[in-house]
């Protein structure tokens, strides 16, 4: 695509390595011009991306996000909100330090940065917002008490926000992944993961290519009547 | 930069035309003729609850830019109110000035 102006452009956040990364490259072959944001600067160039460095959970730094994609693409048409942060640890372990953190970047980052995507997509009454659950959700599972909670608000968020802004043109849905082989993982023993993956119905690890096919379907102009659902994969639980 | 209320007026009036358009409720209105005393919301009201919802967002984003300020227009301070701010053109245009002499714009 060689007309600028007529360019999608998608924001990814949480762009800087994992799933993030992976989504920016997809959405880039797919003919995207690509914004992605983490809280560092990146090591790592691709054309037709550009990187900020934000914190998602800083209502100003991402506002000051939102104006560098006003200002270079004047327009937005799908947001995945990536950023995401992970904790296992029992319950009774875990410190309320540890919900504060998960809470500020999974919760208040998808709300403000859902928010500030409205501002831009709103005008042309066209908008695709994709956010991160879990499949650690409907599993309840055990290790994980602050992260499912605050990726059930992530889905309770998914299904407010699709009511409040469908007539803006703007859907709003979820993809749930499976583990896969990211850093936010490779912290959690082996014997987990697999007990885990023991649970679904289809018994493997996902990879990064299962997200991105949620995601294509859930941002194509098609999918104008699906909005509010959260597509966990590998599933029934 | 000092805004000046006729600025903020002139922003706001802009605004509401252009979502007025999109409602049934501005039926019969001629937009042409808004000022400050026509009623945003409520019984004779010209905008439903989502042409509201979008002349806030508008304007806050286009005095935040031109301002460089942060201001929040439907903070809780608003919402709270018992004549609530966003009643008139003018009720608007004074809580939006209010919000910025308060970050000192």
């Amino acid at each position: 695509m060689s007309d600028t102006a007529a360019q999608p452009v998608a924001l990814v956040t949480g762009a800087g390595k994992g799933i993030g990364r992976y989504l920016v490259e997809r959405l880039a072959q797919a003919g995207y011009r690509v914004f992605g944001c983490s809280r560092k600067p990146v090591d790592w160039s691709l054309p037709g991306y550009e990187h900020v460095s934000a914190d998602v959970s800083d209502e100003a730094q991402v506002r000051g996000l939102f104006s560098a994609i006003r200002e270079r693409a004047g327009r937005l048409d799908v947001t995945i909100n990536n950023a995401g942060v992970a904790s296992m640890n029992h319950f009774l372990l875990t410190p309320a330090s540890t919900l504060d953190k998960l809470h500020a970047i999974n919760v208040r980052g998808t709300f403000l940065v859902t928010r500030e995507s409205v501002r831009l997509m709103r005008a042309r009454q066209f908008g695709r917002i994709v956010n991160l659950s879990t499949i650690a959700v409907p599993l309840s599972l055990g290790g994980e008490a602050a992260y499912v909670a605050t990726k059930s608000a992530v889905e309770a968020l998914t299904r407010v926000t699709s009511r409040e802004l469908a007539p803006f043109g703007i859907t709003v849905n979820a993809v749930a992944p499976t583990p896969i082989d990211t850093d936010l993982i490779r912290s959690v023993p082996a014997d987990k993961i697999q007990a885990l993956v023991d649970q679904l119905a289809i018994k493997r690890l996902g990879q990064p290519e299962d997200v991105f096919n949620v995601v294509r379907f859930f941002i194509q102009p098609e999918s104008s009547y699906i909005t509010g659902q959260v597509i966990y994969l590998g599933g029934p639980l | 930069m000092t805004m000046e209320r006729d600025t903020l007026t002139g922003i706001i009036l802009a605004s509401v035309r252009e979502f007025a358009q999109m409602s049934d409720k501005a039926q019969g209105h001629d937009l042409a003729a808004l000022d400050e005393k026509t009623r945003l919301f409520g019984g004779s009201g010209l905008l439903d609850s989502l042409g509201l919802v979008s002349v806030l967002m508008d304007v806050e984003q286009q005095v935040n830019d031109s301002q460089g300020t942060a201001i929040t227009i439907a903070d809780e301070r608003a919402m709270s109110q018992e004549r609530s701010p966003f009643r008139s053109v003018g009720s608007l245009t004074d809580y939006v000035l209010t919000l910025l002499h308060e970050q000192g714009a």
